[in-house]
């Protein structure tokens, strides 16, 4: 049969970014793929060196909304290393709290729209009203729901009182339940089974050459962690598991996350249990002496590197972002090789990617010379078709 | 199977969405609403101005007068991203934000917190205009 060229993408209004990718096909299987990124380049870089370092936070928020705290904790750490400046321990603990709880809604989230993916949608409203409390929690604390602005330069800028912590340790056991109950389910569920299992493998040895990041390397059974490896807030102090699954499917990928949030509840808890008293935050000048930094968080999807070089003045004279989707994407390509056209949207999403939908499919088919148009939505349909047909293989 | 058991439950509990907006939602005490200025003890620093991130907010004049002293603050509530720096660099902590979160308006003078000296009615006027 003649390889067959499938340009997905450009345009996915449906998720955060857009992306193309031309799936070579030979048949139902996928064997090669070719992404193409820079569709939602923002210049937000060039911007922030417009911005003075304050302002630059915000702006730094706003990279990504989901995991918006991992942006500006990995902002003020490395503003923090140019300005020499270190926040007080109570600060430290409460970033740590706040980017935990950033991580559990962000992971259920995910686990959401995984279940979205593969039908099953009962799920997918349950994980979502569950991630509502989170985000319920993190609005108390901060003020709002997305963009928190909690994070400082020098500190954060709400403290967590008693009444919070009272509040947020029962919701820590609520979701504790629930979380464990997901786990039995995605275990157990034929759905989750059938359509996980075997899918998307990663071996060990392509993660690490590919240098993939976050849960989609820990899936694969590489303990690397940013948390555990160049700590940063109070990681150092508060213990925690690095969780690694072997198999290296889009299975493993599913469990590695529902731990991880079980960590973070943990981690919650020890946090708001031994939280040192004291200020939280310190003053800062306005300009940072000459000199540049780098900074690594563990964001939810992995790891988050942050450059800023200071020439002295109010404004960063360099300012950059890997994100760890970036990272990924050679990584998710290895992935997509040999797998089923049917699978495509699970083992994307298996990388939670900032681009993961595909909402519009140009179908072209040589051998035919026929063009078609899918959007996402009908991708999604089809690939569920498709296993009500085939079944499991 | 346990997820039918769970499906079971949620079909006699009740709906955890609300009927906005007949019911709504408590809002915790940190909630960043739209803007409030307190003028009367405003001293016209500007230095919000000068560090809101998203340009919201631009020192106006009142009619006749030129001097820098008397600017204030006036706040575009379309570009406000309500991060709230403005609120944490007051000298005089004259800036707050309420509950509110229904900021719509069919009109400039709805989308701006303006001093009591910017004329109502002045629809397309330039205050209202700038920045
Ligand atoms: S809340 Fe932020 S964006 Fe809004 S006016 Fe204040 S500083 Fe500007
Ligand atoms: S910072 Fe405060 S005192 Fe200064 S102009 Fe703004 S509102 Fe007035």
């Amino acid at each position: 049969m003649p390889i067959v060229e499938i340009p997905v993408g450009p345009q996915h209004p449906a998720l955060k970014e857009p992306i193309r990718f031309i799936f070579q096909l030979d048949g139902e299987i996928v064997v090669g793929a070719e992404p193409r990124l820079g569709y939602a380049h923002r210049g937000i870089e060039k911007l922030a060196e417009h911005r003075t370092y304050v302002q630059a936070l915000y702006l730094s928020e706003r990279i990504c909304g989901i995991c918006s705290v991992a942006h500006t904790t990995c902002y003020v750490e490395t503003a923090e290393r140019v300005f020499n400046v270190e926040a007080p321990p109570r600060a430290k603990y409460i970033r740590v709290i706040v980017s935990e709880l950033n991580r559990i809604h962000s992971h259920l989230l995910w686990l959401g729209i995984l279940a979205h993916e593969v039908g099953f949608d009962t799920l997918f409203m349950y994980t979502w009203r569950d991630r509502e409390m989170v985000l319920d929690l993190l609005e108390m604390i901060t003020g709002n729901r997305v963009l928190y602005a909690i994070n400082m330069i020098g500190g954060v800028r709400h403290d967590i009182t008693p009444e919070m912590a009272d509040k947020a340790r029962k919701v820590m056991d609520y979701l504790e339940e629930r979380t464990k109950y997901y786990k039995r389910v995605a275990e157990e569920d034929p759905v989750f089974n059938n359509r996980l299992a075997e899918v998307g493998i990663l071996s060990p040895s392509d993660a690490r050459r590919l240098c993939a990041v976050g849960p989609t390397i820990r899936g694969s059974g590489v303990k690397t962690d940013i948390r555990r490896d160049d700590p940063y807030s109070a990681y150092d102090e508060v213990p925690f598991n690095v969780i690694t699954y072997d198999e290296g499917d889009a299975l493993a990928k599913t469990l590695v996350r529902i731990d991880e949030i079980l960590e973070s509840i943990n981690m919650i808890r020890y946090a708001l249990d031994h939280m040192p008293g004291g200020e939280i935050s310190v003053r800062v000048p306005m300009r940072p002496p000459p000199g540049e930094a780098v900074g690594r968080v563990e964001a939810p999807r992995g790891e988050l590197f942050y450059y800023i070089k200071s020439d002295g003045t109010m404004r960063p004279y360099r300012f950059k972002v890997r994100t760890p989707t970036l990272a990924n994407i050679p990584a998710l390509c290895r992935m997509l090789e040999g797998i089923f056209v049917a699978d495509i949207p699970v083992v994307v999403a298996s990388i939670d990617p900032c681009i993961a939908c595909m909402d519009r499919v140009l179908l072209i088919d040589k051998s035919r010379g026929k063009k078609w148009v899918w959007t996402k939505e009908e991708l999604r349909r089809y690939s569920l078709k498709w296993y009500e047909e085939h079944g499991r293989r | 199977m346990s997820v039918i058991k769970e499906v079971l439950r949620n079909i006699i509990s009740r709906p955890v969405t609300l009927k906005y907006p007949q019911e709504r939602k408590e809002l915790p005490e940190r909630f960043r609403g739209r803007i409030t200025i307190d003028y009367d003890n405003c001293i016209g620093c500007g230095l919000c101005a000068r560090v809101c991130p998203a340009l919201a907010i631009t020192m106006v004049n009142p009619p006749g007068k030129k001097d820098i002293r008397s600017r204030r603050p006036l706040v575009h509530l379309y570009k406000c991203i309500f991060c709230g720096q403005c609120a944490l660099v007051c000298p005089r902590k004259v800036i707050s934000f309420t509950h509110e979160y229904e900021l719509a308006s069919y009109d400039k003078e709805g989308s701006v917190v303006a001093p009591p000296f910017v004329k109502k009615g002045n629809k397309g006027g330039r205050e209202l205009s700038k920045g």
